[in-house]
């Protein structure tokens, strides 16, 4: 950890919500000041093949956006989604702008040159209205990140509102680290969805305060599901991130760690297990610590 | 989903560009960017039919102060003459603080 | 499936193509041959008596995620040292992941990532991976079993489908009825349930016609072995990524944006 990095902000100092940031605002603040440079931004004019034919008006950059730039000097690439157009949804073009920078970063790093990506997931997943495309680059960028955390550390933030649903979250199930707020979520049905094919016995999608008991930010973070849990605040993020990549590529991914969630599964009841009475179980790092950091 | 176009005369030189703003419900992003011919050209892409009176209303009104010889496009997801108004606004004030900051190098 | 006594499809193709499994459910594996070499061909299939209770059907819920991954790995760690990388085949009967409160909150979407790991892990490691599509192919339960695959093959039958969302849920959401969406996907592609419509993204490598997916005979199933032996080659003969899904004509046609995206961001990546 380099603690030079980290800036001691008086109490009284105003903080930046990082969650009221658009994302293009959200990746500048996470780059090194002065280093953002955008890829294929709005005036590339690279849009939606396939909403104008269900009547739904393109945003410019598709909802996503690519910056290059650097984090604590080292060269750096940031993939933020834009919430406010179609919830994040990921489409065809959208998902190919985060699959096609993260396999440029593994290009790159396979020839000798670390690329730090940063992928910040604000999302409900597929965009319906581009179904199969929308799953197939996902499937894209879940490939991309497992490749290329071989070589540097991939590293998500999911601040909300929106959270981290659908098939993007399995790729921040992939990543090397997550930091999460409190106010984010991390899920990989919608509660509306699980209310919508369960009942509502299951799940009551409108009872908010249950939701983030049972995937937002501070529980995910305490059951080992996430790795830091930060304030909204903007600088105190983009610590956390360079803070992430110091400490480097962890010797086992999350994801791959089957043996030890085969194992606290096992320890689990489904009748009586509670959001509270599973942080003990997940949230052991000491158990097998051979597969934990 | 409607496309508009309209023309307006200009008499300034516009010499950088500028977005502004986000394609969410009841918002919209403008792209401005030099013409290269000494008009102004907006092309409106909306969500919301039937309003063209509206949207040439607001622009008549936006171009009545507004000189640069622009390109605009204007990505609209339904929302107000006000909010139209306001991410025009910030589109001008962003190109023209560009330009600014251009003047200034050396 | 509710007859208890019924094969899903899962189980009678990994059956048919494989022999008897190991494992219990709701992750059967078998190791058989593949053409000339030894593969390992893996299904998900029901399991009526899963401790999740909304994971009983062919779905992928926690257990199937966490299984499915040791399944491949097990693979990836005998092999490590093997001249020759064996071929992996997913065994596609997925008709969605599974929705519930305990899923969420025990970590569905890291139990699928898990598998999407493994699989992709193997890729990289140079064992073909080879999905065959024999029944519904959907959603995260696709992500995590098959999408990772070299090559994906799929029965030319009733009941094979690809999507991001069932065909009920879908309709609710686009407030259209079934019918409505079924001709949205003659002219949006990508929202098309069809296989047919999968196949112009470029994204299936052979649709395999004539064939009884419910019972079919032996001649079918050998014609379906031989086909996922030639795809196992040349996936094997290929690269290890997943780059050939965007050099087809069929690709090139409908996923033009899709490879415009990527030529451009290599033109920007580096600062003039």
């Amino acid at each position: 950890m380099n603690a030079a990095s980290e800036t001691v902000a008086p109490s009284f100092a105003a903080r930046e919500s990082f969650i009221e940031l658009t994302a293009r605002e959200r990746a500048r603040r996470l780059l090194d000041a002065g280093t953002f440079r955008e890829l294929l931004g709005p005036f590339d004019r690279l849009t939606s093949p396939w909403l104008p034919l269900q009547g739904i008006v393109c945003q410019a950059d598709d909802g996503a956006i690519i910056a290059r730039g650097s984090i604590d000097g080292e060269p750096a690439v940031v993939a933020a989604i834009e919430s406010a157009f179609q919830g994040g949804s990921i489409g065809e073009v959208s998902g190919s702008k985060i699959a096609g920078a993260l396999e440029l970063a593994l290009r790159d790093c396979e020839r000798g040159r670390t690329v730090r990506p940063i992928i910040v997931f604000e999302t409900g997943g597929v965009r319906l209205q581009e179904a199969n495309l929308g799953l197939a680059v996902i499937a894209e960028i879940q490939a991309a990140i497992v490749a290329l955390r071989r070589h540097v550390p991939v590293v998500g933030v999911i601040a909300g509102m929106v959270g981290c649903f659908g098939g993007m979250s399995l790729a921040a199930a992939l990543c090397s680290r997550l930091i999460m707020t409190r106010q984010g979520r991390l899920g990989m049905n919608g509660p509306e969805v699980i209310e919508q094919e369960a009942g509502i016995e299951e799940l009551d999608a409108s009872d908010r305060r249950r939701i983030w008991q049972l995937i937002g930010g501070e529980q995910r973070v305490a059951s080992g599901l996430a790795d830091r849990l930060v304030d909204d605040d903007a600088d105190a993020i983009a610590a956390a991130v360079r803070e992430a990549f110091s400490a480097g590529v962890p010797p086992v991914h999350r994801s791959e760690a089957v043996g030890r969630y085969l194992s606290l599964l096992s320890r689990i009841d489904p009748d009586t297990a509670t959001p509270e009475s599973m942080r003990s179980v997940f949230g052991d790092r000491t158990a097998n610590s051979k597969e934990c950091e | 989903m409607e496309h508009l176009t309209f023309d307006y005369p200009a008499r300034s030189v516009v010499s950088a560009r500028a977005h502004v703003g986000v394609v969410g419900s009841g918002d919209l992003e403008v792209l401005l960017a030099p013409n290269q011919a000494m008009q102004a050209r907006v092309v409106v892409n909306t969500s919301v039919d039937g309003y063209g009176h509206i949207w040439k209303s607001v622009l008549d009104r936006f171009f009545s102060r507004y000189d640069g010889a622009a390109q605009i496009e204007i990505n609209d997801f339904g929302a107000t003459p006000g909010v139209v108004a306001l991410r025009l606004a910030e589109a001008v004030e962003a190109v023209q603080g560009t330009q600014g900051m251009q003047g200034e190098s050396a | 499936m509710s007859d208890t006594t019924a094969l899903s499809r899962g189980q009678r193709w990994l059956r048919a193509l494989a022999g008897e499994p190991i494992g219990a459910a709701p992750i059967w594996h078998a190791d058989a041959p593949l053409g000339d070499e030894p593969a390992r061909f893996i299904a998900v299939v029901p399991d009526p008596t899963n401790r999740f209770p909304r994971a009983r059907d062919n779905v992928v819920g926690l257990e199937q995620g966490w299984h499915l991954a040791q399944a491949v790995r097990a693979v990836v760690e005998a092999d490590a040292h093997a001249p020759r990388r064996r071929p992996i085949v997913a065994i596609v009967d997925v008709k969605s992941q599974a929705y519930g409160y305990r899923e969420e909150m025990l970590g569905i979407h890291l139990a699928c990532a898990a598998a999407v790991d493994a699989y992709a892990s193997a890729r990289l490691a140079g064992h073909p991976v080879v999905a065959l599509i024999v029944g519904p192919a959907m959603s995260g339960a696709f992500l995590a079993h098959g999408y990772q695959a070299n090559r994906i093959l799929a029965l030319d039958a009733p009941g094979t489908m690809v999507h991001a969302m069932g065909k009920e849920a879908a309709a609710r959401v686009t407030r259209r009825c079934v019918e409505a969406l079924d001709a949205l996907g003659e002219t949006i592609t990508p929202m098309s349930y069809s296989l047919t419509g999968f196949a112009k993204l470029g994204l299936l490598d052979r649709l395999i016609e004539q064939v009884d997916a419910d019972a079919p005979t032996q001649e079918q199933i050998t014609r379906v072995h031989r086909a996922l032996a030639d795809a196992a080659s040349s996936a094997r003969a290929d690269a290890a990524d997943l780059s050939h899904r965007l050099d087809s004509d069929a690709a090139r046609a409908t996923r033009a944006a899709s490879i415009e995206v990527r030529r451009r961001l290599a033109l920007q990546w580096d600062a003039v």
